[in-house]
């Protein structure tokens, strides 16, 4: 039998029964766009928190004040208990550790703003110029806090984009004066809308130099510094050094905790494995199910036809011929039902976009082609095993067979 | 035993049994059959009497349990099931009670699926298959189903399938068993036309007048020819 002639006769087999034929695509488009959509909905919560997680800077090494728990007892802790705080000149001593890019120091604290009759409360941050690098924010308007020494600070500051809206509306704030607490600041520049990090967004942000922030705040202490490293690599030599030079200038004492995002990214990136392991899970099951459909419907509809392949045989078809029929056939309708599934996925995932376009769900290659090769696999084989069981009979047996 | 050469169709010593549960049927026992070409030969006998079973075995559509068969001086009954495959096409057509049509062809597919298997080019099955269908009266129903046909044409689309390969032996198991009488009767005077052309003829009946019709009248009971009767004085060879 020619190639085109069993090509013919496949999907003349598969046209010739909508019914089954309707079944089947329905069993394959279901189960390859279910593991699609809920792959894209899996990855896509593991993208969209790393995602949270990269915003808050690449190579980031962040110092805070106080001892972890986790590092053991040591009694020289047993004398001095109370940490030293983390000063302006800690993170100036740090700009000189090797492999460190720059460095932002961070003080918060809440405050008042007022201008042009307004008044409103808001978290400010008190930093230095390279903050809008290292956090990786993005002005809108202006220029962000000037370059200068770490102990005088300018009087100016940086809005967020809510603060400024409130305040000024459409009004240009750049070189306006605001009342932050006591003090006077020019407005320089405003951040652009819809910056985060760490859950927190800076639209409500007031961002002032260190020093100007620790005078208001009346404190020589900061919250954290933020070092960033010259390279991923460099990350854990960096932390150690971090760490070293910190305990050097405490006299000998560690009482500060050195995290670095990378860990924290680590972590996060299992347990969301894990969730996209699960998820695919659930696609597998859903898969297997459709499986267990596809299997029914071919199972059924090439046993109604053993009486065809009867005929088949009776006309002068080896057994080899019959068989190629029905596998031309199975692979003619999988993989239509695959494609279509396929399809419907990635349209699914376009929707979920569309309607969430903060959530990155895409679905992974990988599952793609998992959901296409077992929706495949089971169509092919459950269409073909029957078809090649009843080509082995004799032909009279296969004509009356019911 | 008769000179085999000359012979289309020897049998020796067939036996077919079939296990139903626990119980055996001998649906042949011993057949001994010895045919020439261009006969016309008429199997008749009670239900269950291995009719079927007989021809079934002529046809390749079933083997035997014992016994030897040699179509046209081969012995088939060795045949690997390919080889068999290939016998059935080029020299075996077979007409069934039920016509076995593929209900989702029409009827001019149906009459060229020989023709598709066996590897033929279109060009020459579409001239094989209009000839076909001019034959049998069938050119208008060409692109009917086979739901859209009666009885009659069916059986002539199943008869025109069975013999465009020309085949060398026609084998109809009760072919008018579901026709009325006239459409019977066209059926039968179809296939005594081929018969008249060459090609050898057996045909399965319950129905006297029709098995007297035929030269050669094979009479079965319980798996065993039981007479086996050529009228030649009232028909020239
Ligand atoms: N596939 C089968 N399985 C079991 N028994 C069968 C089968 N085919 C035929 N028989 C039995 O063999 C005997 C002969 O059947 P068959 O050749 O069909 O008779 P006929 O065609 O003369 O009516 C019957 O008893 C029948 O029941
Ligand atoms: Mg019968």
């Amino acid at each position: 039998m020619k190639i085109t002639d069993t090509l013919r006769y496949a999907s003349d087999a598969a046209t010739g029964t909508p019914l089954r034929t309707g079944l089947l695509m329905l069993a394959m488009s279901i189960g390859v766009a279910a593991v699609v959509i809920l792959t894209a909905l899996g990855d896509g919560a593991r993208r969209y928190v790393v995602g949270q997680f990269s915003a808050i800077g690449s190579n980031l090494v962040i110092v805070l004040p106080g001892r972890s728990e986790t590092r053991g007892f040591n009694p020289a802790n047993l004398v001095t208990s109370t940490p030293r705080d983390l000063t302006v000149d800690d993170a100036s001593a740090l700009l000189r550790v090797s492999g460190v890019l720059r460095i932002s120091p961070v003080l918060i604290g809440t405050t008042e703003i007022s201008a042009a009759g307004k008044l409103r409360e808001a978290m400010m941050v008190g930093t230095n110029d390279d903050f809008i690098r290292v956090r990786q924010l993005k002005l809108g308007l202006g220029h962000f806090l000037s370059k200068g020494d770490l102990r005088h600070g300018a009087a100016e500051v940086v809005l967020g984009a809510l603060i400024r809206q409130e305040i000024f509306g459409t009004e240009n704030p750049l070189g306006k004066t605001v009342r932050i607490g006591d003090r006077r600041l020019r407005v320089v520049g405003v951040l652009t809308e819809g910056g985060s990090g760490m859950g927190m967004t800076t639209d409500e942000l007031l961002i002032v130099p260190v020093a100007t922030a620790q005078a208001m705040l009346n404190t020589n202490t900061l919250f954290r510094i933020l070092v960033e490293a010259r390279s991923r690599e460099q990350i854990g030599e960096v932390k150690t050094r971090v760490l070293k030079m910190i305990t050097q200038r405490h006299e000998g004492e560690e009482d500060v905790t050195v995290i670095t995002q990378d860990a924290v990214l680590q972590t996060f990136d299992k347990i969301l494995n894990v969730l996209t392991l699960g998820v695919a899970g659930i696609a597998a099951i859903s898969l297997a199910v459709a499986g267990i459909l596809v299997m029914n419907v071919m199972l059924v509809s090439v046993t109604q036809r053993t009486g065809e392949i009867g005929l088949l045989k009776a006309l002068g078809a080896t057994s080899a011929a019959v068989r190629q029929l029905f596998m031309v056939e199975a692979v003619l309708l999988s993989l239509t039902g695959g494609m279509l599934g396929t399809g419907l996925g990635y349209l699914g995932a376009a929707i979920l976009r569309h309607l969430y376009p903060t959530f990155p769900a895409y679905p992974p290659l990988w599952a793609v082609l998992a959901g296409l090769g077992t929706a495949l696999a089971s169509g092919l084989i459950f269409g073909v095993m029957p078809a090649r069981r009843a080509a082995q009979l004799d032909p009279i047996q296969a004509l009356t067979k019911r | 035993m008769p000179e085999a050469a000359e012979s289309l169709i020897v049998l020796n010593g067939i036996d077919r049994t079939f296990t139903l549960g626990d119980s055996k049927v001998h649906a042949l026992r011993n057949v001994n059959l010895n045919i020439a070409p261009g006969e016309y030969i008429a199997v008749m006998g009670p239900s269950g009497s291995g009719k079927s079973t007989l021809l079934n075995l002529i046809g390749l559509l079933d083997r035997a349990d014992a016994g030897t068969y040699q179509l046209e001086g081969r012995d088939v009954t060795t045949l690997d099931p390919d080889e068999q495959a290939k016998v059935r096409s080029e020299r075996i057509g077979f007409i069934f009670q039920s016509f076995h049509l593929v209900p989702r062809l029409t009827a001019a597919a149906n009459i060229e699926l020989p023709l598709t298997l066996s590897g033929m080019p279109a060009a020459e099955r579409a001239k094989r298959v209009s000839q076909a269908l001019k034959e049998y009266g069938l050119t208008d129903r060409a692109q009917h189903r086979s739901n859209e046909l009666s009885g009659g044409q069916r059986q002539r689309v199943a008869i025109a399938r069975a013999t465009i390969l020309r085949p060398a032996v026609l084998l109809a198991d009760e072919p008018t068993g579901n026709l009325d009488r006239v459409t019977g009767e066209e059926v039968v005077r179809l296939l005594e036309a081929l018969n008249t052309q060459g090609m050898t003829l057996i045909v399965v009946t319950h129905d006297q007048a029709l098995g007297a019709r035929a030269r050669r009248q094979i009479r079965m009971d319980d798996g065993s020819i039981v007479s086996d009767v050529t009228s030649k004085p009232s028909q020239p060879t």
